[in-house]
């Protein structure tokens, strides 16, 4: 066997790579840099660049709701929010409800207590709208529930009424 | 019973890792027993003789320590259970049901059961596809009837073989065990659970015969609620479906279909394109000559394929193209309409009569009152949740594939015409699907997806945006429903004349133009049987416009006629129209219709009791609202809404909605509940909104805008689902059993609240047209 070789003696010096200019921003509580397009829609973003595909493709202008999020705490469609727009912002998705432990937040819950599933591609949107509208309304009414826009082609939605209602009432995991 | 000599050998388990649920399955080699599901609903228990080491890769991750106990069932020696769900799940709820069929029969702890999502089962016979699980289809009603009849038995011989390894090791017959929730339970009182059986089991011979299957008074898990298997993975974002799944180095592929599905690409410009960062090229699409709809592409298009979708879809929007109409470009949806009206009003022969009973010339001249009213149902499209898409690997020898389908077999197809390969060397993966409704028995994305994968030698995932998939459908045709009556002196029905014209979803589909009409008329359904003098017309529309099933046909359309004839009848004869559907079902008896289907008019007259009285029907004339009723009946299975709406000037408030069915044995009551909820709100959408138009050939709904699903607002607080016990009745599919009526309870009830009779949909625009 073949002594081995000595490893060749480098006087290179390892210079650290420029850090790249980017748009930083939190998404689920996450410090991220997109260094791509600026104008790519956030949704494109976390889909194809992060693979957090919970959030989905709605149509060109979020007609479904299928691709909320929570933007600083409220919902936004994600294909119409531009990367350039996002830069310091914190971005929650459905990946980011439930805690760091893997417990479920309470409309999660409630969603699976009350089955309002379908094929559950809406899902996602649905529990970010209804997120929102629990900060907002602890307490919501059928008016009130009545102003999501989330739609669903399963017909589900007398289950997420349910889902909500349970949710507030504090009785998400119970029978 | 045909049984095959047991191979040592061992192969690979033919299960293929789904996302969105575990990544499972790949098994050592092994002994591998096979349930095939054989002709006629009988099942043959086979070896399956082979030394194939092909499955894929993940599977690996489950370690040596499942064992086989057929196609569907993998236990461990911790006696955790796999069970694998062999029809597509589109939000039907089968990837729950089927397998809880499986492991009531096997005495299963479903508390220790994984659902498997399995992938399309083929193999290698002498150049044919053996289908490894039997028929696979998803979203047509007939995957719980099916899974009746052939997967009950797969629990059933799992159980006995784990039953026979118990009784080898007591040295005790295998009759004087019995199994309990995950264990076998001996005389003395020793259990030994399915996982310490588990192994020894793998390694019986199958029965000569068929083990008994468990008394119904037996079931554990058959007729109990279950929460979705997928519930948890849905709402944490984890679920895969398969526009969720990256193949590493894949090229995104948008598309810019013509307009005209007979169109030609006039001019194109790349230019702009191709200067777009990211993307990689452009290719032309052509419907292969000849091929039937849904298993090419749809219309003539220009793909551009990119890095990533953001990337491609830029450059889709910098395409400069022109496109040429084809014949088709001078439809339009109003003119198709009009000559529907011509076609059923006029003395035309009808392309088919459907059914033909007793003598409608001879029944007028005892007519004491005749009736007429024509009913208008617009052209529909799908808007599935999830878009088409499409994600497709091909090397020199092997085509993977993940495909959002309810029809795998048929999915195979297409890629096996266009690649050439062995069955085996096929693989399709089916994800949780984002909604089916029909659209996703074709193939067209497939076909896409193929043959953009050829032309740019890498792998390639497909996306269709929203707005693609109202513009290049498979729609349900319009149709014009023309019905009159004729009421003898004693208030009988004595005559039915029923006259339809629609453009079929069968044609371009290999269908000989004599069953043209199956797709868009029912021959058993209401009144026949009940009518002495019965006749059903179809007349065919010739239309270029692609056209494919859609769930509820052809139901829909002809239950919103005949349920709001019956109560415009009613109305005509100043009758409660509850009591008019009463005396046309007469006494509960059972009719024999022909062709196998029989109506049970106990059956239907108890679903019509249940939502009146639940709706307290009685009050019906003395409400401010208005009280409206349907009901129907598919394939054994049986259906009634109630309805009761407010209106409020020119707002329509869906107050009340009460459903109920009799569908059989319900396997799974909380999944039927979704299902009869679903399908009511899911028809009431329809209904209320929706329409595709066309003019010059050229769809003009491209939008949620155009093409608007029903509001939170809009739609009911709650629908009041009623399920009768359906006893050892075999059970039946529910997936679209609630739809047929709740549009024509919707319009009767709308008639009683305002007086203004519906007879044409979309209902808003109707109402608001006629107030």
């Amino acid at each position: 066997m073949a002594p081995a070789q000595a490893l060749p003696v480098t006087t290179d010096t390892i210079v650290p790579q420029k850090i790249r200019a980017g748009i930083d921003l939190q998404i689920n509580g996450e410090h991220f840099r997109h260094t791509g397009d600026p104008q790519m829609p956030l949704l494109w973003y976390l889909r194809d660049v992060l693979r957090l595909t919970g959030t989905k493709y709605a149509g060109e202008h979020g007609d479904s709701g299928a691709d909320l999020v929570l933007l600083d705490g409220k919902p936004a469609s994600a294909i119409t929010l531009p990367m350039e727009q996002l830069a310091g912002h914190q971005v929650t998705t459905v990946e980011g409800l439930a805690a760091n432990d893997g417990t479920l937040h309470a409309i999660q819950q409630a969603f699976i207590d009350e089955d309002a599933i379908g094929c559950g591609y809406c899902v996602p949107g649905w529990l970010i709208a209804s997120v929102a509208l629990l900060r907002r309304q602890p307490h919501p009414t059928d008016d009130d529930i009545d102003q999501l826009s989330n739609l669903c082609r399963c017909g589900n939605q007398t289950r997420v009424r349910r889902a909500i209602k349970r949710a507030a009432a504090g009785k998400a995991g119970q029978p | 019973m045909s049984r095959r000599q047991r191979d040592d050998r061992g192969v690979p388990a033919a299960g293929m890792p789904v996302a969105g649920r575990p990544d499972l399955l790949r098994l050592s080699r092994r002994r591998f027993l096979q349930v095939l599901a054989g002709g006629a609903g009988a099942l043959l228990v086979g070896i399956r003789i082979a030394d194939a080491d092909s499955a894929p890769l993940p599977l690996a991750l489950l370690g040596d320590s499942f064992f086989d106990l057929g196609a569907y069932v993998r236990i461990d020696s911790d006696s955790n259970v796999l069970i694998g769900a062999r029809d597509p799940d589109t939000g039907t709820g089968v990837a729950t049901a089927l397998p809880r069929i499986i492991a009531d029969e096997l005495d299963a702890d479903w508390n220790r059961v994984s659902v498997v999502g399995l992938g399309l089962g083929v193999q290698d016979n002498n150049g044919q596809p053996r289908w490894t699980y039997g028929r696979q289809v998803g979203g047509t009603g007939s995957s719980i009837p099916a899974a009746w009849n052939d997967l009950r038995q797969v629990g059933a011989v799992a159980r006995w073989l784990l039953l026979r390894a118990a009784a080898r090791r007591l040295g005790v017959p295998a009759d004087r065990l019995r199994c309990d929730a995950g264990t076998v339970i001996a005389p003395d009182g020793r259990r030994f659970t399915y996982g310490s059986l588990a192994e020894d089991a793998s390694k019986i011979a199958l029965p000569d015969a068929m083990p008994p299957l468990k008394q119904p008074a037996r079931y554990q898990l058959i007729g109990q609620p279950a929460g979705d298997v997928d519930a948890r993975t849905i709402v944490t974002g984890q679920a895969r479906y398969a526009i969720d799944q990256h193949d590493g180095d894949a090229l995104v592929a948008v598309l810019a279909h013509c307009p005209w599905p007979d169109g030609k690409l006039a001019r194109i410009d790349t230019a702009d394109t191709l200067a777009v960062k990211g993307v990689v090229k452009v290719v032309q699409l052509q419907p292969e000559p000849n091929q039937p709809w849904g298993s090419t592409v749809i219309a003539p298009a220009v793909a551009v394929l990119a890095e990533d979708t953001w990337s491609a879809l830029q450059g889709r929007h910098k395409l400069k193209l022109e496109w040429t109409p084809g014949p088709s470009g001078s439809e339009s949806s109003s003119a198709l309409e009009q000559q529907a009206a011509a076609l059923v009003a006029g003395s035309g022969a009808p392309t088919t009569r459907v059914r033909d009973e007793g003598d409608l010339e001879a029944a007028g001249k005892k007519a004491a009152r005749r009736l007429q009213a024509s009913y208008f149902q617009p052209w529909l499209a799908h808007a599935t949740a999830e878009p088409m898409n499409c994600l497709v690997r091909l090397d020199k020898d092997k085509a993977s594939l993940v495909v959002p389908t309810q029809a795998p077999q048929k999915a195979w197809a297409v890629v096996q015409r266009l690649t050439g390969l062995d069955p085996a060397q096929i693989e399709i993966s089916v994800p949780r699907v984002g909604g089916g409704y029909g659209r996703r028995l074709d193939h067209d994305y497939v076909a896409e997806a193929v043959m953009l994968a050829q032309a740019v030698d890498k792998p390639v995932r497909l996306l269709w945006t929203r707005e693609q998939d109202l513009d290049h459908d498979y729609y349900r045709s319009g149709s014009v429903h023309q019905l009159s009556v004729i009421i003898d002196r004693k208030r009988q029905l004595l005559g039915w004349d029923q006259r339809m014209a629609s453009a079929s979803a069968l044609v371009n589909r290999g269908v000989p133009d004599g069953r043209l009409w199956t797709s868009e008329v029912d021959a058993n359904q209401l009144p026949a049987g009940l009518v002495p003098n019965l006749r059903s017309d179809w007349y065919a529309l010739p239309s270029a416009i692609p056209r494919g099933p859609l769930r509820g046909m052809p139901h829909l359309s002809n239950a919103f006629a005949v349920q709001c004839f019956i109560d415009e009848i009613a109305h005509s004869l100043k009758e409660d129209p509850l009591h008019t559907q009463l005396r046309l079902l007469g006494a509960p008896r059972q009719i024999a219709l022909g062709n196998g289907g029989v109506l049970d008019t106990g059956r239907l007259i108890n679903v019509l009791t249940l939502v009146t009285d639940r709706i307290e029907w009685k009050n019906w004339l003395r409400s401010v609202n208005g009280l409206g009723l349907a009901c129907w009946h598919v394939n054994g299975a049986y259906v009634a809404h109630a309805i009761e709406v407010g209106m409020d000037g020119e707002r329509l408030v869906i107050q009340r909605v009460v459903c109920a069915v009799d569908v059989g044995r319900v396997i799974n009551p909380l999944g039927l509940e979704g299902q009869v909820a679903g399908a009511t709100l899911d028809a009431l959408s329809a209904a209320l909104n929706l329409a595709i138009t066309f003019k010059d050939g050229r769809i003009q709904q491209h939008s949620g805008k155009d093409y608007p699903l029903a509001s939170m607002a809009q739609l009911p607080d709650a629908v009041e689902v009623i399920s009768v016990p359906g006893g050892d009745l075999p059970p039946t599919g529910a997936s679209f059993l609630a739809m047929p009526t709740a549009a024509p309870a919707l319009a009767n009830a709308v008639f009683r609240a305002s007086a203004v009779r519906v007879r044409r949909l979309p209902l808003m625009k109707e109402l608001l047209r006629l107030l």
